[in-house]
């Protein structure tokens, strides 16, 4: 297999394993850990594109990244400060629980 | 400093009637227990229109030639292309008459701080006043026949409230309601005038730069027309104003309601029957005089006028004399002392009326609040022959009522009820018309001084003869400063008003004063002041010796009942004309109303009883096909499609997981259905 090949392949599994945890898991700081495996899937397919890709002067690939990993952050900070206040309101960060939106 | 003042009248004069009526305003929204702020209120709002008024009086001090000094006019609304203008009025008379009726109040008021002190509706009382005092001052300043007639009504409904202040009192209920529509009778016929007036001349305004009511054109074109019976317009038009002025100042036969108004709080009693309500009507025709004039001196008007008057002084003179409410003894004299004005206005004596009104509004501001204070110390008794000796308990109220009583009864040289008692004398004396005014106002004159003695003389004199009234207490100063105020100027007032110096009515022609020393000698003056001096003398000595030895005894009856007999209770029942109107009005009135009761209960109301009952059939008809019809269907609709909702609102679980699953499905079905459709 190529580098390329173990790469993307390293990613996926990541990939499914955060969509594995944000569908099943109860707890939503583990959603939200998920959530944050996911996007680094993607960044590290970024990267390994343009390292095994055609040469690209400009980086573009880890300029994506580090965007990507900045806005990550700040959207980990939001959920989280959410998360806190959800607690804060209900004692529990059961997802399960807060269904008071059901129809 | 006056010079200053004189640019600002026009404006200012608004002032003087509108600041009491802005504060009566106010105080209706107050709460009850804001009643001192209100007071306060009331007192700051009259202060203020005093100072203006007193103003006003000295600005026009000086003599511009019986020109106003202001006569504004200005527009209120307007039909078509004529507009009806209101404006105020300001010479000597209403300059006269404002300032006396401001400063008589302001003391009114501040006495009434005292005797109503522990009232629940304080000020609520207060409100009152003020309006009354504000409409008052409307008529008195008024440059318009029609303004004058809306502040008339205003005062009619203030003094309704106020005579009805103790409303929970069946008696005070019922006096409000007979003054209110005894003086609607004559309102009637000032209305129906004032639009005669306005028909014949098409201006309602007193002065009007020569377009006026009251200046030459008009005059002339009212003297000129006739009307029915070869009467002129004029004469008729000033007998229906004179009717007005008759119920207002309480004349024969409309002057039932003025004595039952005693049912109002005393310093209502005074402000009412003394300063303003009653004057309005003597002020009406005064101000109307030229109108009344234009018949000549001995014309319909006038004689009417002078007839209507000497009747009723000498009538309440008479009714006076028998009455045992310490109050309602004053009530007469004043109806007494309002029929002395009108004679005075009959036979061409304006200024005599007028300083005749002025100087009464003094001193029996004063009586009243002197009884007011008697009343006030001997625990709300009212009958004189429950009271006695009072001079020994209430030294200070006894020397303002003696001043009150003397310058009412006219005692020589000091007060200023003798002068213009004399004046008015004088005036009816010298009257082409006949003698007829001057000998009953003579007769009641001396009936004056014999009533306001025995008053007098049982209130204050001899010995306690209740002992429930024999523990009498003196009026806390609040209440006891306001009467040396108004005695002092019954005292004074007489200054003005003498025929050796007759300031007050060359001022009121605008003239200039000057001093007349040989004034007794002209057209047998001398006479007529030994008269008025042997009248009073007489009057005094009868009523002194008939009341020497009044006896001990309350339930003793009166020395002269016994003599007069079936008179004296004539007299007693003010010559039954109570007792006439409850036969010839109020009974056919009442059975009327009974017919009217009948009808409504046997015919009315069973007619409507048969209406109602097929009302309510056709209301149950409808009420079932609304039912069966249009409910159920509707309902049915409305049920089936909540069903529908409920289902699909169910997949909705609130649960983000679901709806992530949900996506990742439909992401899942999506993708395949791509990379089939692609190969």
């Amino acid at each position: 297999m190529t580098p390329l090949a173990l790469l993307l392949t390293l990613s996926s599994v990541v990939f499914v394993l955060g969509l594995f945890a944000v569908l099943v898991r109860r707890n939503a700081i583990l959603i939200l850990v998920g959530i944050e495996l996911m996007l680094n899937a993607g960044n590290l397919n970024f990267i390994a594109f343009w390292r095994y890709g055609p040469p690209d002067p400009e980086l573009t690939g880890p300029i994506f990244v580090l965007f990507a990993i900045a806005i990550a952050a700040a959207e980990a900070a939001v959920g989280l400060a959410i998360i806190l206040m959800v607690f804060r309101h209900t004692r529990s960060t059961d997802l399960n629980k807060l269904d008071s939106l059901h129809g | 400093m006056v010079e200053a003042l004189h640019s600002h009248l026009p404006a200012l004069l608004w002032w003087v009637p509108l600041l009491p009526l802005i504060a009566g305003g106010v105080i209706a929204f107050l709460p009850n227990r804001w009643g001192r702020f209100a007071s306060k209120l009331a007192l700051a709002a009259l202060g203020v229109s005093c100072l203006i008024s007193l103003g006003a009086l000295a600005c026009s001090l000086a003599p511009v030639g019986g020109k106003p000094l202001v006569a504004s006019a200005v527009p209120w609304f307007t039909f078509g292309d004529s507009s009806v203008r209101v404006g105020l009025l300001l010479d000597p008379m209403s300059a006269g008459m404002g300032a006396m009726v401001t400063f008589v109040a302001l003391w009114i008021f501040l006495f009434s701080v005292g005797y109503m002190d522990k009232e629940v509706r304080f000020g609520r009382f207060f409100g009152f006043l003020s309006l009354f005092c504000g409409a008052m001052l409307m008529v008195v300043y008024a440059n318009s026949l029609l303004l004058l007639f809306l502040a008339w009504e205003l005062v009619g409904l203030a003094s309704y409230l106020l005579i009805g202040f103790y409303f929970e009192k069946p008696a005070a209920a019922a006096a409000a309601q007979k003054a209110f529509i005894t003086t609607r009778v004559g309102d009637m016929a000032f209305f129906l005038g004032m639009i005669w007036l306005y028909r014949q001349t098409g201006t309602l305004l007193f002065f009007d730069e020569g377009r006026g009511l009251l200046e030459s054109g008009a005059l002339a074109s009212l003297a000129g027309a006739t009307t029915a019976g070869g009467l002129t317009v004029s004469a008729a038009a000033s007998l229906l104003l004179l009717a007005g002025a008759m119920g207002k100042s309480g004349q024969v036969p409309l002057h039932t309601w003025l004595p039952d108004a005693m049912e109002g709080p005393t310093p209502v009693s005074a402000l009412i029957h003394a300063a303003t309500m009653v004057a309005a009507g003597v002020f009406l025709v005064a101000r109307t005089h030229p109108l009344f004039a234009q018949g000549g001196e001995t014309g319909i008007a006038l004689t009417a006028c002078a007839w209507i008057g000497a009747i009723t002084a000498l009538y309440a003179a008479l009714s006076a004399m028998a009455q045992s409410d310490i109050k309602r003894i004053l009530a007469y004299s004043t109806v007494s002392q309002l029929g002395f004005m009108m004679v005075a206005l009959g036979t061409g004596g304006v200024a005599a009326a007028m300083f005749h009104l002025i100087a009464h509004a003094f001193f029996k501001a004063l009586l009243f609040l002197s009884a007011g204070s008697v009343i006030h110390g001997c625990h709300e008794e009212q009958d004189i022959r429950n009271m006695g000796g009072l001079r020994h308990a209430m030294p200070k109220t006894f020397l303002a009522y003696a001043i009150g009583m003397m310058a009412l009864s006219g005692f020589p040289f000091v007060f200023s009820g003798f002068w213009s008692k004399e004046a008015i004398l004088h005036s009816a004396g010298h009257w082409p018309g006949g003698k007829g005014p001057f000998l009953l106002a003579a007769t009641a004159a001396l009936l004056t001084a014999f009533y306001m003695t025995r008053q007098a003389l049982l209130v204050f004199f001899g010995k306690p003869r209740v002992p429930g009234v024999s523990h009498p207490h003196e009026s806390p100063t609040v209440m006891i400063v306001p009467l040396y105020v108004l005695a002092a100027g019954a005292i004074l007032l007489s200054l003005i008003g003498t025929p050796f110096w007759p300031w007050f009515e060359q001022w009121l022609h605008g003239e200039t004063a000057s001093f007349h020393a040989g004034a007794l000698g002209e057209e047998g003056a001398i006479g007529l002041l030994t008269l008025s001096l042997v009248l009073v003398l007489v009057g005094v000595g009868a009523s002194s010796v008939v009341y020497r030895n009044v006896s001990r005894d309350s339930r003793a009856p009166d020395p002269l009942s016994e003599k007069l007999g079936p008179l004296w209770r004539f007299l007693e029942r003010a010559m039954g004309f109570d007792a006439l109107y409850e036969t010839i009005l109020i009974g056919p009135l009442s059975v009327l109303a009974d017919a009217v009761d009948a009808l409504e209960r046997r015919v009315l109301v069973p007619l409507m009883g048969f209406g109602e009952s097929c009302a309510k059939r056709c209301g149950r008809i409808t009420d079932t096909t609304d039912e069966a019809g249009l409910n159920d269907g509707f309902d049915g609709l409305c049920a089936g499609l909540q069903r529908r909702a409920q289902s699909a609102s169910d997949t909705q679980t609130g649960r983000p997981q679901a709806y992530l699953r949900s996506i990742g499905l439909g992401m899942s079905v999506l993708f395949v259905l791509y990379l089939w459709l692609r190969a």
